[in-house]
């Protein structure tokens, strides 16, 4: 039986303008049955204080689904030994969502385009076209490990 | 998170309460197929209890469509809400599907 997540929050060292920046960390076991427990805690700590739009709020819960869902199956390939970390940056005007697996990493620009997968019942590539076209920005690391989007708040 | 299905004037209705996710999407595939085993052939799946629905959902309705399809089925959604409905057309997915308002036209259109 998977151990109940532990979510560390923290005040962001990011310099925040206006009003306070919050910062949330939760390593999630490699399973997709703990995908929904952690969006459901992550969102919750995003929106706390804040006004959000129910179109936000789903937007925010669909692209860190796939984020975990590509991190958990492609990234770390459902292994046990190996965890996700999700890292939320939540500052007034945006939310930064940082999703890093310990897999090999990929090469975004080898995609073929940013287009829709022709195959949508194929495991690959659905969840990032979701993804960069339900947040605002989006980003990875050099290695292709980690994944960072953000939502704008307004 | 789960599956209330209902038979009624030969169609089965599928509501899918709370999320179609990679979690449970091949418990929705593997009851589709059970009732196609079993000579069901006209297909409802209502989304007013939904609150969202991840590539892995999209990716295994657009499975069902295919084999229902294959059978000789139809098959048709309904009570998508807004968001949802934004993703079927962000994805073209409103294209491949026969989506209706309400489940009472979805069962009309049979």
């Amino acid at each position: 039986m998977t151990a109940p997540l532990k979510l560390c929050v923290r005040r962001s060292e990011r310099r925040a303008p206006a009003g306070s920046a919050v910062e949330v960390t939760l390593r999630v076991p490699s399973e997709v049955a703990c995908i929904e427990e952690t969006v459901e805690l992550v969102a919750r700590h995003c929106f706390t204080g804040h006004r959000a739009t129910t179109r936000q709020r789903f937007r925010l819960r669909v692209a860190l689904s796939e984020a975990l869902a590509n991190a958990i199956i492609c990234g770390n390939g459902e292994d046990p030994r190996k965890r996700v970390l999700v890292r939320a940056e939540c500052l007034p005007d945006r939310i930064l969502l940082h999703v890093t697996d310990e897999g090999p990493g990929f090469d975004p620009t080898t995609r073929c385009d940013k287009g829709l997968p022709d195959d949508l019942d194929h495991p690959c590539g659905r969840g990032l076209f979701l993804i960069e076209n339900l947040m605002d920005h989006v980003r990875f690391n050099v290695p292709g490990n980690s994944i960072c989007m953000t939502l704008r708040r307004h | 998170m789960g599956f209330n299905a209902t038979t009624d004037g030969g169609v089965m209705t599928i509501a899918v309460e709370g999320q179609l996710v990679v979690g449970n999407r091949q418990e929705l595939k593997a009851l589709i197929q059970e009732a196609l085993d079993a000579g069901q052939r006209k297909f409802l799946v209502d989304f007013s209890g939904t609150g969202y629905i991840d590539s892995s959902g999209l990716g295994a309705l657009v499975s069902i469509s295919k084999k229902i399809r294959e059978q000789g089925g139809e098959l048709r959604l309904a009570e998508l809400n807004e968001d949802l409905r934004s993703l079927f057309e962000l994805t073209k997915l409103d294209t491949l599907f026969a989506i209706a308002e309400s489940r009472g036209e979805a069962l009309a259109s049979f």
